[in-house]
């Protein structure tokens, strides 16, 4: 049973990631009718913020130690922090330890930005132009993001820690009344799954509860009707994209501690997050965040040993064969809506 | 139509006939002359250097291109020499291979061993490489060199862990100097039972493919005949990024060591997550629960941070060891690049080395006499200490290192500290070592192509 | 001539042309000069050319006609692939029995996975066909190894013994076409030229032949004609009596064995299997290459094909050495300046040229390569070519 509790709590985290870009996913489709197969690169450019904020945070200059050597046998340059020098041992210290949590200030802007270019600049193009097309330049992009990111950060993974403060464990199991060490859960991890509900519920409210959203909505319905409303509908969807590269974003930053950045992450982001869309069905918003759970608890419960040992490779598959499942017995998804991209 | 199975363009470029302008066409017997695949001219000789370019091991294949481009240019009489100076066999002296100088092409294996081969192909169809080297993966290696077994040329093992690529898919052609899952396995287990105890339950994640099998298997056998029980072990998908379904069953399962059968990327996560999870904090069955990562690489170490301080797991080589060949190895890369050599560099650097030294003792560069040079060739000051290549299965027998994550690090460099070099004899095995493929394993005929 | 028409004979023949003549059209640079870099006419890429290009004609035959967007094609190239390398270690070494082979087995996976996926239509459709494809993947690297080899994959052995001719001295089989080894060439040297000429790449060759013949008599038949009603109006369709999903399912599988046949061909060139050949970046790369070429059009998927296993092979070569030999000319600063910037582009950054490459097609020539071929001899066109193209570019994209 300690061990269902535990792997529920992996689903839900799993869960909220495959969500978080799912849904920026299902907007960029439903507002825009775009195939974004650049979406996993935004999550990518996200997770590259927390990177490039705590480098910039840790930025150094070089002071010569003469004590010691390095491994040439010259005098050893040791690196002092300008934070330090700046703002004190401690607090400099501290500001560095903070820096993914502060990458969120820097994501938001920078994925606005980058959301707008690339809609103003690229997929605007591209609405009348059938899907494969975009299929092939928004691949063409996700290719271009992930190799200037290689080009300056390599292809191996970088290790970006959550701040020493938020690293602990919490003891689940001691308030469900099991005895301690029984069900622990990373504190990082609960934080990331608590700040994806947030968003998500923020980004349901601000599409439900405001003219703009309600406008949004009306256009995911029925764009043509909205335009002849004489409502610029175009400049709604311009920042319906920045909105949607900065879901992505913000979970890729959030990610950022759990699953070291790499620029492959992208690619390996796309394929996954393109099942959760589909599952949840097209144009769901509800259906996209439903099937990101789903998807992520039943692998995380395939993974579990009993299960593997059982059926040997079935952690390999599951989300394919769950996914197979679903459309098979629902024709459009969990709660997809008639006639969208079914042709 | 004559039988040639690759092409010789090496000799075209710089032979006679190259110059022969518009005559009647000339129909070339490749195996005229050489009756060898892409003999080279009298002026120079190519290597076809076969790295990942692209994808999550791209860093590796950089750093082993650079070690190539290094040896490269000590054999051409470039730079300070390097280990040519420390090289137990001194036949080597700077003037290209067999008077030639040494040329390259590079290519992007992907990783992935289709692209491998088709790049390995054209370095041996297009650009005459007499030599093909390189690689990052055991799925890529046993590939490649099936094909240079094919082709007729010599292909020198890079980074391959795996205990195939000279176990069960031994081939003639091909050659490894890295180390391989037993010898982790025989090397790791003495210092884990010194450490920690004969009397402990180990839990292994194993990746699930080729390489994370030999080694769980490896690791295994070596620690249960330390008197180590086994728990579980569970296989992990390779594209696995979120390892916390894995690692959340370990603290309870009754094991107190955690096995992490993964490199790369996977290692990276996966260790991440066990460290999330507390594993280095907790107890279990009395003791203080400990993690094994049984193959460690530098650039591996770095992209762990904190997380590999303390744990224990085996490197073929570290840029802090203090014998002549490292340093000077050490030396003339640093000089170059401005950081330390990873253990990918090394191996590569030292295999292109051999093979040199093994065609000018043969006196040829035709596969089959430099497989026999090198077969059963003692050597040393290559990083190692003494090094057999042994005849059997063409595999380096050497020192292992058995390293752990430093605790203080003074560079970004310095992650790993040896904690013991486990001599050569405590790590070798039988040819026909049931790990290895058994008796039925065997090298085959060597093949000279054309 | 064979049922074609004017225009289709002459784009035939265009075809036949330029894969006959081939090693001497993609060997333009004299060996030893510094555009021989470009050369593209060694056996292993020209092999490629054609056995991708058999491959996205058969994925365009899907696509291009019924719309139907399959991401998982690279399935049926893997199990066509395994289901050749165990005809060649098992049954002989001939490669005419492994090709059938892989050709039926393709197509009998192709019509298990389309009777499933072609229940549901759109991107459902792309989702089921990639779901199955990267079960497929992820089976063949773990759980299936010892039918699949793992990720090692599978390869001829010393060890195997085939029920027909294998070799008796324990030397390593190759594959052969009665006894002539598909590794076999003729070179022809002319000056500073040299050509190779190879029997594998002519048999592959002839295949793609035949399959690019066959693949023009299905675009002009009734039955290609269904299937382009399926893409404009499967409702009219249901109303006059038909039905579209037979149609689909027949062009799925007719798809699905010209993959099989690509995976087939892919083994007896060179023969090893792995699975990142079924890996969904390879399925991708098959949608790739027809929508770049210019999906719907009869030549564009091989041009696409042709241009990404080209720089694929060609650009990632090009290393930081052979551009120091190009830009020697220049003054010491200027040569590294150019190499510093002309190095952004190839060697390890290959991909990056890959995706400005997409980006640039998709913007500026909508239909694909094709539609740039057609541009550019409306500009400098004389009559005839502009026809060829235009019966390509008759059937466009969407």
């Amino acid at each position: 049973m300690d061990q269902i509790i535990v792997q529920i709590l992996n689903g839900l985290d799993k869960g909220s990631a495959y969500a978080l870009i799912a849904l920026g996913l299902t907007l960029i489709f439903g507002t825009l009718g775009v195939v974004n197969f650049a979406h996993g690169a935004l999550f990518m450019m996200g997770a590259f913020c927390a990177v490039v904020t705590s480098k910039i945070l840790s930025s150094s200059h070089k002071v010569v130690d003469e004590t010691r050597t390095d491994f040439l046998g010259n005098p050893l340059e040791v690196d002092v922090f300008y934070v330090q020098d700046w703002f004190g041992q401690a607090a400099g210290a501290a500001i560095m330890d903070w820096a993914v949590p502060l990458a969120i200030l820097v994501s938001i802007p920078f994925m606005i930005l980058l959301g707008f270019v690339m809609e103003r600049g690229l997929i605007k193009h591209f609405y009348k132009r059938p899907h494969a097309d975009q299929i092939l330049v928004t691949f063409g992009l996700a290719i271009v993001l992930g190799e200037v990111i290689k080009y300056y950060f390599g292809a191996n993974p970088i290790q970006t820690p959550a701040p020493d403060a938020l690293n602990g464990r919490v003891d689940f199991g001691v308030w469900l009344g099991y005895g301690p060490n029984v069900v622990v859960y990373p504190m990082w991890r609960l934080v990331y799954f608590f700040f994806s509900g947030a968003i998500i519920a923020s980004v349901f409210a601000f599409l439900q509860f405001t003219t703009f959203g309600m406008v949004v909505r009306a256009g995911m319905a029925d764009r043509e009707t909205v335009g002849l409303l004489g409502i610029d509908i175009d400049k709604r969807f311009t920042f319906m994209f920045g909105l949607a590269a900065a879901v992505a974003g913000i979970a890729g930053v959030m990610y950022a501690p759990i699953v070291s950045p790499a620029y492959t992450m992208g690619m390996d982001w796309l394929v996954l997050s393109f099942v959760v869309v589909v599952v949840g069905g097209m144009g769901s918003l509800p259906g996209a965040v439903l099937a990101g759970f789903v998807l992520g608890i039943i692998e995380s419960f395939a993974s579990m040993p009993a299960v593997v040992n059982l059926l040997p490779g079935i952690n390999q598959i599951v989300i394919y064969v769950v996914a197979i499942a679903i459309l098979l017995i629902r024709p459009r998804g969990l709660m997809g809506r008639k006639g969208v991209m079914e042709d | 139509m004559s039988k040639s199975n690759f092409t010789r363009r090496g000799v075209l470029k710089t032979g006679a006939v190259a110059g022969a302008g518009l005559t009647l066409p000339t129909y070339l017997r490749a195996d005229g002359h050489t009756g060898f695949t892409n003999a080279p001219g009298d002026s120079e000789v190519v290597l076809g250097f076969n790295v990942p370019q692209t994808g999550p091991y791209a860093d590796e294949g950089a750093d082993e291109l650079r070690a190539y481009e290094l040896a490269v240019e000590h054999l051409n009489g470039g730079g300070d020499g390097g280990m040519l100076s420390t090289f137990s066999s001194k036949v080597l002296d700077g003037t290209g291979i067999l008077g030639r100088e040494v040329k390259y092409v590079t290519g992007d294996t992907q990783t992935k061993s289709d692209a491998a081969r088709a790049s390995a192909r054209s370095m041996i169809e297009k650009d005459g490489a007499i030599m093909i080297t390189g690689g990052s993966s055991s799925g890529v290696a046993v590939a490649v060199q099936a094909l240079c077994q094919e082709a007729g040329v010599i292909f020198m093992a890079g980074l391959t862990h795996s205990n195939d690529t000279t176990g069960k898919d031994r081939k003639a052609n091909g050659f490894r100097h890295f180390f391989n899952s037993y010898m982790t396995g025989a090397a790791l287990a003495p210092v884990l039972a010194a450490q920690y105890g004969t009397d402990r339950k180990a839990y292994h994640l194993t990746a699930d493919y080729n390489w994370g099998y030999t080694t769980e298997e490896a690791i295994k056998a070596s620690t249960e005949a330390m008197g180590w029980e086994t728990v579980n072990s569970v296989k992990t998908p390779l594209t696995q990024t979120d390892f916390s379904s894995y690692i959340a069953p370990v603290l309870n399962s009754g094991a107190d060591v955690l096995v992490l059968n993964h490199y790369g990327g996977n290692m990276i996560n996966s260790l991440t997550s066990a460290v999330q999870f507390g594993l280095r904090e907790a107890q279990a069955n009395g003791q203080n629960f400990e993690i094994v990562v049984p193959l460690y690489s530098r650039l591996m170490a770095r992209g762990a941070g904190e997380n590999v301080k303390g744990i224990f797991g085996s490197t073929n080589w570290h840029w802090s060891l203090q014998d002549e060949g490292s340093q000077a190895f050490v030396r003339s890369f640093g000089t170059k690049y401005g950081f330390p050599p990873s253990q990918a560099a090394h191996t590569t650097y030292v295999q292109t080395l051999l093979y040199a030294d093994a065609v000018t003792r043969a006196g040829s560069f035709a596969p089959c006499a430099v497989a026999e040079a090198l077969e059963d060739f003692e050597f040393d000051g290559m990083g190692n200490g003494k090094t057999l290549y042994r005849g059997d299965d063409h595999q380096c027998f050497k020192d292992v290192l058995v390293v752990k994550g430093k605790e203080n690090p003074e560079s970004e460099f310095d992650l790993l500290e040896v904690v013991e070099v486990t001599p050569v004899d405590q790590v070798m095995y039988d040819p026909a070592h049931p790990q290895m493929g058994g008796a039925e394993a065997t090298l085959g005929e060597c093949n000279n192509g054309a | 001539m064979l049922g074609l028409d004017k225009k289709d004979s002459t784009l035939m023949l265009v075809v036949i042309g330029l894969v006959i003549f081939a090693p001497f059209l993609l060997n333009p640079f004299p060996e030893g000069s510094a555009m021989a870099q470009f050369n593209a006419g060694y056996p292993d890429l020209m092999q490629r050319f054609v056995i991708f290009g058999i491959l996205a004609i058969g994925f365009n035959i899907l696509f291009g006609l019924t719309g139907y967007l399959s991401f998982g094609h690279a399935a049926f190239l893997g199990v066509g692939s395994y289901a050749a390398i165990w005809s060649l270690k098992l049954f002989t070494l001939n490669v005419i029995p492994a090709i059938l082979f892989a050709i039926i087995v393709g197509g009998f996976f192709a019509w298990v996975i389309g009777k499933i996926s072609l229940k549901r239509s759109g991107i459902y459709f792309s989702i089921l066909t990639l779901a199955f494809a990267q079960m497929s993947f992820a089976m063949a690297y773990s759980v299936l190894t010892p039918l699949t080899g793992g990720e090692t994959g599978l390869q001829i052995k010393n060890t195997d013994n085939p029920l027909i001719g294998g070799p008796t001295d324990g030397s390593i089989g190759r594959a052969n076409l009665f006894g002539a080894e598909m590794g076999n060439s003729f070179e022809l040297n002319l000056g500073n030229w040299v050509f190779t000429f190879n029997l594998g790449y002519y048999i592959a060759a002839l295949a793609m032949i035949a399959a690019f013949y066959l693949s023009i008599r299905i675009f002009r038949s009734p039955f290609g004609i269904m299937l382009r009603a399926v893409k404009s109006n499967q409702n009219r369709m249901n109303y006059t009596g038909l039905t579209p999903k037979v149609y689909t399912l027949y062009a799925f599988v007719i798809s699905g064995m010209y993959a099989g046949l690509a995976g087939g061909l892919m083994v007896a060139m060179d023969t090893q299997v792995g699975p990142e050949r079924m890996f969904w970046t390879a399925s991708g790369e098959i949608v790739i290459m027809t929508i770049l070429g210019g999906a719907g059009t009869l030549i564009g998927p091989v041009l696409g094909a042709g241009s990404i296993k080209y720089m694929e092979n060609i650009l990632s070569k090009i290393n930081k050495d052979v551009l120091h030999q190009w830009f020697a000319f220049l003054p010491d600063g200027l040569e590294d300046a150019m190499v510093v910037f002309a190095d952004i582009f190839v060697g390890k950054q290959w991909h990056f040229t890959l995706g400005i490459v997409f980006m640039l097609v998709v913007i500026f020539l909508p239909g694909g390569l094709v539609e740039g071929a057609q541009r550019l001899s409306a500009r400098f066109g004389r009559k005839k070519k502009t026809d060829t193209t235009d019966t390509a570019a008759s059937t466009p994209a969407e």
